[in-house]
């Protein structure tokens, strides 16, 4: 950014204008000016949800494509999703306040062994800003713990990430109990993290493998929209 | 014909040196390619490719590293050895007592060489020297530092030591020495 833009007045800014400004400051992490645009936006009668989807996620979605391009690293989007955290934080009782469409519900958690979860929070952040109810179970989890999570929150889908090689394969011991105990097929089941591939997505049984939090909404929109189509068909 | 990670350069070349390899020739990968692991197989055919004409036996030192058996994939298609073994912090300290640490789940290890090269592969590449605000969402869950010790240097351990403050963790040494290593090249 430079010294010209320092000066900007956001709130001189029409609608256009600032919510290309507010992918550039997502872009550049700048959390303040974020919270600052989405109060301006509010106060000019923005609906919540449109803050959101078109200028949160949107930007996002920039930074998400570029880090993908090998363009921005791991600070820049950490950065990045700070300043997004910042204007959700604003838009979130406000989204429960005016019934905001509900895509559907996600579990989603870091496997036993491992206590990497900044892919995970990318992952809750991107579905949440999507429109799906995220319940995080954390990391370090046991078997036990994603059964518990999906029999009291009854999600659509369950996520699992794992950031280490030797971690990995305890996705298949979750999905190998879950077919055990005939639930498998009840539940989408995506995973990702950043020693995984399609191949190993397939060979544990996951519906797919998510290779980041873009692909992982995209993802879960498909199979969302898949699985209401099935349900028509058979009504 | 040894291929490394370039993070083994110093301690090959030691072991090889001790015991006389003289035979033995090395080259190395950048250690940098530790932070985009999935680019470790291509760099590791092409320099297989590139010593085949010059050296009836390679053997190529790297643990599977973070490239999710695509690694082990690979050496078997090209019929290479590669050490078995998830990581170099497994092998220097030996793989059944490093497995034998599964509750050690919330430790950051670093051998000499990222104790050494700390700056430039961990806290740079995270972003620390810009960012110093992101240091726990990087390391927030982790509880130590510790330090898997390949050499007897005072000055290295208070490095490590300085590198355990500056992540906010505790700091803990255990001398491994070179581990599995010398007896793998010497197989190999």
């Amino acid at each position: 950014m430079n010294d010209e833009d320092d000066d900007l007045i956001l709130a001189d800014l029409p609608d256009d204008e600032l919510v290309q400004q507010m992918f550039d400051d997502l872009y550049d992490g700048l959390r303040d000016e974020i919270e600052e645009a989405v109060h301006i936006l509010l106060d000019r009668g923005w609906e919540p949800y449109n803050i959101l989807t078109e200028a949160l996620v949107g930007g996002m979605t920039i930074v998400g494509k570029d880090f993908r391009d090998g363009i921005l690293f791991v600070p820049e989007v950490l950065l990045a999703a700070n300043a997004m955290k910042g204007g959700m934080a604003i838009l979130k009782p406000l989204l429960a306040e005016t019934g905001a469409p509900r895509v559907g519900k996600m579990v989603i958690g870091t496997v036993k062994g491992d206590i990497h979860d900044i892919g995970k929070n990318l992952v809750s952040m991107m579905m949440e800003g999507a429109g799906f109810e995220v319940v995080d179970i954390g990391i370090n989890n046991a078997v036990e713990k994603y059964l518990d999570a999906l029999e009291s929150e009854k999600p659509d889908i369950l996520g699992m990430s794992a950031l280490l090689t030797t971690t990995m394969p305890y996705m298949k011991v979750v999905i190998d109990t879950m077919a055990e105990k005939g639930i498998r097929d009840d539940y989408i089941v995506l995973v990702g993290g950043a020693p995984l591939n399609e191949e190993f997505g397939r060979a544990i049984g996951a519906d797919a493998y998510c290779r980041d939090a873009a692909v992982a909404v995209e993802t879960a929109k498909t199979f969302m929209a898949r699985r209401h189509n099935s349900m028509a068909t058979a009504v | 014909m040894v291929i490394a990670c370039g993070a083994l350069a110093r301690e090959i070349l030691d072991i090889r040196d001790r015991n006389g390899w003289h035979h033995l020739a090395l080259t190395c990968l950048p250690a940098q390619l530790h932070n985009r692991p999935e680019r470790i197989p291509a760099a590791v055919e092409a320099a297989v490719m590139a010593a085949r004409p010059h050296h009836g036996r390679i053997v190529i030192a790297y643990g599977d590293c973070g490239t999710g058996g695509q690694l082990e994939a690979l050496c078997d298609r090209l019929g290479v050895t590669m050490i078995d073994a998830p990581h170099c912090y497994a092998f220097f300290e030996g793989s059944a007592r490093f497995a034998a640490h599964d509750d050690e789940i919330t430790a950051f290890y670093l051998t000499d060489f990222l104790v050494r090269q700390f700056d430039a592969f961990v806290w740079e590449p995270l972003g620390l020297d810009r960012h110093a605000e992101l240091r726990d969402m990087y390391f927030g869950h982790y509880t130590k530092l510790v330090h898997l010790a390949q050499t007897d240097d005072p000055a290295l351990d208070a490095q490590a030591r300085e590198c355990a403050a500056r992540l906010g963790l505790a700091h803990e040494r255990r001398g491994t020495g070179y581990g599995d290593l010398p007896r793998w090249l010497e197989r190999a």
